[in-house]
């Protein structure tokens, strides 16, 4: 293995922390103890640590150095399109990251007395109702960490809400589409998860949805619009099949970008749903979290959302309450992950109503065009209409020897972090466009100017294409390797 | 909107383009009766000075210049300015999940830092790219010992955090995995070995401690371990105040260790978004949840780093996955990856015994006081302790305010048996000066009276 191969700069050759250290460098200067400072060693006896974790030892300019490094090798929605399907990767105002730390407000601990706390839970009461009216819902918890913590958070509420009705019921419905996270989250709370195949244009078949419902079926976990960026125009059908046999509609809200201000899911029929801020409302990504998957739901489900849940005195002011003797319990320590709900409620502040719908119109705008501009170049698998997303395949090309996966990989090259590969699933070869309305008509005909380009590529020069990127830091890395014998962490070389 | 780059005439261009005459051929698909024909009922468009002057009122009307000795799984640590000057570079702050590892080396390898540091911290072999929380990674780690063990019980330290103990109610709720509480000595706070004992049988999965536990009580790990592994259970450690790992002796004999990284450089930020990750013994590495960084080559040897063993997750196994979770707290991991990086193999240990001496003062100085007295006194703490005090917590509490200082949190809240109970929390930040007044104001009773 080649660790230190003359490259251009250090920049692209920085080593990991631990091999950067060497003993007696700091970082830090602890203010001097004002107490007497006591012997660790005896005050502890047995528990004493006797050998330190073998952390680095660094000055502070060589870790800024180190991560500023570290960070010219990601790309970033700040420094171009990002048009990963389902991930809805758009613009992270700079706002919401100075008003997370305003002093009050990020030095607030979760056990305050609620009289000194009355800022925060002012803050919660506000993006409740704004979401609350954004999804046409009755009641919410914005206690979940992420997407798929929300899903099990509502998952719980369909189970709790059945067992209040005699019988749990056994199964839970999903499309062939749905994320991964959807059977997941199913079966941990002890459904078995039943496959809905999907019709001939992407969308739920009402004939065999309504085979498949019965007496047993708790819930429909439904991503609307689909994964293929396809709006259920039946939704009102789906949710009353389900209704007449006592079954639940549970809406994944991972696509919600494409319906904000546009149209309700609270008053199309679904009765349970889960919300990404850091998708539909702008909270960063951060390179894998943290999100925030808050849930909305219908009256009859309010009294099994977790515990706490915030109330209003008569005078205004606002309290946890934890008398919640139906509740599923709790899913999470504290509130939830309060610093992205001041982001979210700062990205709602600045869109206002008409910003909201504008940004819906556009993200729609913008997936229709480029869908527009590929579809003689690429395979479109269906071809109803999209939404916020394009799914294309790579038939064609595939045709070729060239795969989304290779696609992918060469877009990088012009400059662009790839669209979602393979998924979903029942599009063989997938190639999943969600450009998301942050991205301007300029930087769209780029997109489709190198879309377009590799397409020829894989005409003309098709190795080039199968050996993408080869703009990168590092080329293709062996994913074989790292998975059968894992070095998960440095160690100090014997 | 100030967010949308797009001009009018382009919006209209686009719409030619693609063939339309209006935004609204778009949306036909909705059906007509559940399209909105109105606007959303919230706050109007705002500048962005107004903005921050909202949150800013929203800042003002919460509690500031308070001291606070409020812990209880949430610990006020000073955090240097670089985290957040790295952090919000847009190269980490705006980037996805790592899965095109050519254009994401700098999350994978402060990933891969954050797994090593955690390892290093905590004595287990390998950790994963973090968890929400410790609560649900205390969960987590549950039904991870679940699937390594075949069995089905779980044995729940009474001293692990309350709300831990929900949250791990609330997962193994719908597992049929049932949890037995394990109790406290009332002497020492740390877990009744007795009981402990009694409730481990042949179908216990794993055995839940925290340490420090919830009293700031350091757990006597190797006792523990050997009365779990005595019936082939799995130990797991929940730890809340990471940085007492700088000073506290790591939970080598655990298989499992579920830790809350908050201390490690996170703000408060009311309860989240915090830190979790799971570290174990290598050979249960297949059976962890979430994310792990793995170190490779690529096609010319170069070293690099890739997400790895993902047949364990969800969107490769769906409902066979060993977790649900996606979306975890990468950039919340970057925080602790930062502050372990200042603070360093020295730096920690040094923070760690400021810790102590703080907390050891706090404790003398606030037992010391007329119908005051420590509880637990006779075990190992870090930086918590529990006090017990004559007067009501209610009553004394209200004068702390008054002097600018939020004292211990109400014990009885979550166990009844500890009336007139409160845990007191002294980092590093606490100065001498808050705990005098502290305790001159717990002590102003018998000069009112």
């Amino acid at each position: 293995m080649t660790t230190q191969r003359v490259r251009p700069h250090q920049t692209q050759n920085e080593a990991l922390l631990f091999e950067k250290s060497s003993p007696g460098k700091r970082a830090y200067k602890l203010a001097p103890l004002d107490v007497p400072a006591v012997d660790a060693a005896s005050l502890l006896g047995e528990v004493h640590r006797k050998m330190a974790g073998e952390l680095p030892e660094l000055s502070e300019i060589e870790i800024v150095r180190h991560f500023t490094r570290l960070s010219t090798w990601n790309y970033a929605i700040d420094l171009g399109m990002y048009p990963l399907g389902s991930c809805t990767m758009k613009y992270n105002p700079r706002v919401n990251e100075w008003v997370a730390r305003i002093e009050g407000l990020a030095d607030a601990h979760p056990y305050r007395p609620d009289s000194l706390a009355q800022g925060i839970l002012e803050i919660i009461g506000n993006l409740q109702r704004s979401l609350l009216e954004i999804t046409g819902m009755d009641a919410i918890t914005l206690q979940p960490a992420a997407g798929a913590h929300g899903e099990f958070t509502g998952i719980l509420l369909v189970r709790a809400w059945h067992e209040s009705q005699g019988n749990p019921r056994r199964k839970i419905l999903i499309p062939d589409s749905a994320h991964g996270t959807n059977p997941a989250t199913a079966a941990i709370c002890g459904y078995t998860v039943e496959n809905l195949k999907s019709n001939s244009e992407g969308g739920i078949d009402l004939d065999a949805l309504t085979r498949q419902v019965d007496e047993e079926t708790a819930a429909l976990m439904l991503t609307n619009p689909s994964t293929i960026g396809v709006f259920e125009s039946q939704i009102h059908r789906i949710a009353e099949i389900l209704h007449a046999r006592g079954g639940l509609l549970y809406m994944d809200g991972a696509n919600m970008n494409a319906l904000v201000g546009k149209t309700r899911p609270g008053d199309f029929g679904v009765d349970v749903m889960h919300l990404n801020l850091h998708k539909t409302f702008s909270t960063p990504h951060g390179g894998g979290g943290p999100g925030s998957g808050p849930v909305a739901c219908k009256a009859f489900l309010e009294p099994f959302l977790p515990t706490p849940v915030l109330h209003q005195s008569e005078d205004g002011t606002k309290h946890w309450s934890y008398d919640r003797p139906n509740s599923v319990g709790r899913v999470r320590a504290f509130y939830g992950n309060v610093g992205m709900f001041i982001r979210a409620l700062a990205y709602i502040l600045a869109n206002g109503p008409d910003g909201l719908r504008q940004t819906t119109e556009d993200a729609v705008l913008n997936a229709n065009y480029i869908r527009k501009k590929l579809e003689d170049t690429y395979e479109l698998p269906y071809k109803t209409g999209s939404m916020h997303e394009v799914v294309f395949s790579d038939k064609r090309q595939a045709a070729k020897g060239i795969k989304t996966g290779d696609i992918a990989k060469r877009l990088i090259d012009y400059g662009f972090h790839p669209y979602t590969v393979s998924f979903p699933m029942i599009v063989s070869g997938a190639m999943m466009i969600e450009p998301t309305e942050s991205e301007s008509l300029e930087e769209l005909d780029l997109f489709i100017e190198a879309m377009r380009a590799i397409a020829r590529e894989v005409e003309e020069t098709p190795e080039l294409v199968k050996t993408a990127p080869h703009s990168t830091r590092v080329s293709r890395l062996d994913e074989v390797q790292a998975a059968r014998k894992p070095i998960l962490r440095w160690r100090r070389a014997e | 909107m100030r967010y949308l780059p797009k001009s009018p005439a382009e919006r209209e261009k686009m719409l030619a383009e693609i063939g339309v005459a209006s935004i609204d051929d778009l949306f036909a698909v909705i059906p007509a009766e559940y399209r909105l024909d109105r606007d959303l009922d919230v706050p109007r468009q705002h500048a962005e000075s107004e903005i921050i002057d909202y949150f800013r009122a929203a800042g003002r009307k919460n509690a500031t210049n308070y001291a606070s000795f409020l812990g209880a799984g949430c610990y006020r640590h000073y955090r240097p300015v670089i985290i957040d000057s790295l952090v919000q570079r847009g190269e980490f702050l705006t980037s996805y999940t790592p899965y095109q590892a050519e254009i994401t080396q700098g999350t994978l390898q402060a990933i891969f830092e954050f797994q090593t540091m955690i390892a290093e911290l905590t004595g287990m072999d390998v950790a994963n790219a973090s968890m929400y929380d410790g609560s649900t990674g205390a969960a987590e780690a549950v039904r991870m010992a679940m699937r390594i063990t075949g069995r089905e019980k779980a044995v729940v330290a009474a001293t692990v955090h309350p709300e831990y103990r929900e949250v791990i109610e609330t997962y193994s709720k719908h597992q049929e995995l049932p949890n037995f509480v394990v109790g406290y000595d009332g002497e020492t706070g740390r877990v009744d070995l007795a009981a402990l004992s009694a409730a481990v049988t042949e179908e216990t999965a794993a055995v839940l401690v925290q340490s420090p536990n919830f009293f700031g009580v350091i757990e006597d790990i190797p006792a523990i371990a050997e009365i779990t592994h005595a019936k082939g259970a799995l130990l797991i450690v929940s730890i809340a105040e990471a940085v007492s790992l700088g000073v506290v002796r790591p939970p080598v004999e655990a298989d499992i260790v579920s830790m809350e990284a908050q201390s490690f450089g996170v703000a408060l930020s009311y309860g989240g978004p915090f830190c979790g990750v799971i570290a174990a013994k290598d050979k249960y590495v297949r059976q962890m949840p979430g994310r792990l960084v793995g170190q490779t080559v690529d096609s010319s040897g170069y070293r690099g780093f890739v997400l790895t063993l993902s047949t364990r997750e969800q969107h490769i196994r769906r409902e066979k996955a060993t977790s649900n979770i996606c979306t975890n707290q990468a950039l919340v991991a970057l925080m602790a990856t930062i502050f372990l990086s200042v603070y360093g193999k020295e730096g920690i240990c040094e923070l760690a015994e400021h810790n102590l001496a703080k907390a050891s003062y706090a404790a003398q100085v606030l037992s010391s006081q007329s119908g005051a007295k420590l509880r637990f006194a006779g075990a190992p703490r870090f930086n918590e302790f529990v006090l017990q005090t004559d007067e009501a917590p209610a009553q004394w509490s209200q004068r702390l305010m008054d002097a600018k200082i939020i004292g211990g949190i109400d014990l009885s809240r979550w166990y009844p048996e500890l009336q007139n109970c409160t845990l007191w929390c002294a980092t590093e930040v606490i100065t001498r000066a808050n705990i005098d007044t502290a305790a001159k104001a717990l002590a102003a009773k018998l000069v009112e009276a």
